[in-house]
């Protein structure tokens, strides 16, 4: 049963919170729509004037626009089917029982990617991918591949921006495969393994539905993720060589603080945000429904 | 016959685990030693793995490149959002886990679409904001915007908190003539402190990683560590040791944090999705 509370009581629970949010969450998010219909640059604030969705047709028929939503599409293309396939791996080796100890080492290591500092791991990528200072081209060196170019060279900045992801998310997602492995009831799993000796069956027709969430969820929340994708790209290579790391967000960040067009940068967040609420929808459509 | 084939695939097991361990804490090992070279050292090609470490970069990023004052930002910063989240989270918490009221689900659901909005949609109107009233460069706009982030997370694990404490506590207290304030305060805070702590934690993690907010927002005085990290890679001669000197300091007060809350991160990234 639940306690009848006067609608006073509630509000003054509730209303700080509420308020603060709205402040710092929704105003702003108004003010940019208003901008957006505006054109408003930041040099030439004299020019200041209402231009209705002037600024959505230019957004939706720039090129520039579009080539940062491939490649921002492109990266979670490559990337997120490779964490998904390695997570799965990492998720099933910690899922078997034994060596206790060494998992539980191997879990906590796992934590620690996922926590760095965002900007800290475009640094990392920096040092270690250098062409003549970086460990990873010497390492490549010792199986006889030649240092590669990582920062200066389109195609290998954006495999660099990759790399870094995989490594980052990687064990984001093998940590929830495995909360996701943990959902199969124990009973099911052993009377599934001794009607047959091959892993692979039993992934497939026993572990694999129980997955499905998990892996809903890990594709809904790296979408989100790859659309907000600044610090990392961003500290490594400021969206280059040209604009070859130039993803949405990165995009946004420049025409607004480097371009100083604040109208057309509200124009385009306003179009990510509306790609935003979407997959938030999708989301808790899915993965709340006992809270309703 | 099933002995040495467990062995071997205990073995395989072994390797396998070494490898996930290795491909997670090696950018670090490499972090902290770069982080004790010299320049000199640093920019041998291809790179030494043993030299004769020395402290000088963190002397000189802390007290001359102006490091130290950016952390102090930093932690100023983390701190006093996470204080204010959970000042401003637990009560909505409790009022979402204990009261029935219209508009509860979409309020709810609200909260939770904070996650997935990204920061640069809300940087630039909250700079010609923070222009206008004079919050510019200050730690007040910084402490405020990342409510964005930091407020939803705390509400989501106190509001679960508060929902596993039983409600027969608070019918015997309100039988007793205590008001809900006092319920709220003497009664389910206490015990929901685990929540609390954890939610904490990961509001600091979040904030002290943060770096969109801090770039467009907080320019000078204010500049946090991230920040200020991003301004090394500017100019020609780049300082490795230093930019990693740097990087340690900011990175090692989380990675504690993260694995003190070890169990929680993925709860905290998912918003609860995942347990």
């Amino acid at each position: 049963m639940s306690f009848r509370v006067p609608r006073r009581t509630i509000a003054a629970f509730l209303g700080p919170a509420v308020a603060a949010l709205a402040i710092v969450g929704i105003a702003p998010l108004l003010y940019a729509v208003w901008k957006s219909l505006h054109y408003f640059n930041l040099t030439k604030i004299a020019q200041q004037r209402f231009v209705g969705l002037e600024n959505y047709g230019a957004v939706l028929t720039d090129p520039v626009f579009w080539q940062a939503m491939g490649r921002t599409a492109l990266l979670f293309i490559i990337a997120v089917p490779i964490q998904i396939a390695l997570g799965l791996l990492i998720a099933l080796v910690l899922h078997r029982p034994g060596l206790t100890f060494w998992k539980t080492l191997a879990r906590l290591s796992l934590v620690l990617p996922m926590a760095t500092t965002y900007a800290v791991v475009g640094l990392l990528a920096q040092v270690m991918l250098n062409q003549k200072y970086g460990v990873i081209n010497q390492m490549l060196g010792w199986i006889g591949v030649d240092a590669i170019n990582f920062i200066g060279d389109p195609t290998n900045a954006f495999i660099g921006v990759v790399i870094w992801d995989i490594w980052q998310w990687t064990p984001f997602v093998a940590l929830v495969l495995l909360a996701g492995l943990s959902t199969v009831p124990p009973e099911i799993e052993e009377a599934a393994k001794l009607e047959t000796k091959s892993n692979w069956t039993v992934l497939r027709h026993v572990q694999l539905p129980f997955l499905i969430p998990s892996l809903v969820a890990v594709l809904i929340l790296r979408t989100a993720d790859t659309l907000k994708l600044f610090d990392m790209p961003f500290t490594m290579t400021r969206g280059g060589p040209g604009s070859a790391t130039e993803f949405i967000a990165v995009l946004i960040e420049r025409v607004g603080n480097r371009q100083f067009d604040i109208g057309m940068a509200a124009a385009q967040s306003i179009i990510m945000l509306a790609i935003t609420i979407v997959l938030a929808r999708l989301y808790i459509r899915l993965f709340y429904r006992e809270v309703r | 016959m099933a002995a040495p084939i467990q062995r071997r695939s205990l073995w395989a097991e072994g390797v396998l685990l070494l490898l996930i361990g290795l491909f997670c804490v090696f950018p670090f090992y490499w972090m902290v030693t770069t982080s004790l070279k010299t320049q000199v050292v640093a920019l041998e090609s291809p790179p030494v793995w043993w030299f004769t470490p020395t402290l000088a970069n963190y002397w000189e990023v802390l007290f001359v490149d102006k490091v130290g004052p950016a952390l102090i930002n930093s932690i100023i910063v983390a701190v006093c959002t996470t204080a204010l989240a959970v000042g401003l989270g637990t009560p909505a918490a409790y009022a979402l886990a204990r009261f029935e009221f219209r508009g509860k689900t979409d309020l709810w659901f609200w909260f939770i679409t904070n996650r997935f909005v990204s920061p640069v949609v809300l940087a630039f109107p909250v700079f010609l904001i923070s222009r206008e009233l004079g919050l510019r460069d200050t730690h007040l706009a910084l402490i405020l915007m990342y409510l964005t982030f930091t407020l939803p997370i705390v509400i989501w694990i106190c509001t679960d908190q508060f929902r596993s404490i039983p409600r027969e506590l608070d019918e015997a207290a309100m039988l007793e003539g205590a008001g809900q304030w006092t319920i709220f305060r003497q009664i389910c805070l206490p015990l929901a402190m685990p929540g609390v702590a954890v939610s904490s934690i990961l509001s600091f993690i979040f904030s002290w990683n943060e770096l969109l907010f801090a770039y467009i927002l907080a320019p000078k005085a204010a500049k946090t560590a991230p920040a200020m990290a991003v301004t090394f890679m500017e100019g020609y001669d780049v300082p490795y040791g230093k930019i990693m000197a740097t990087s340690t300091l900011i990175v090692v007060p989380v990675l504690i944090f993260a694995l003190l809350a070890s169990k929680h991160l993925v709860r905290g990234l998912t918003m609860g999705a995942v347990k």
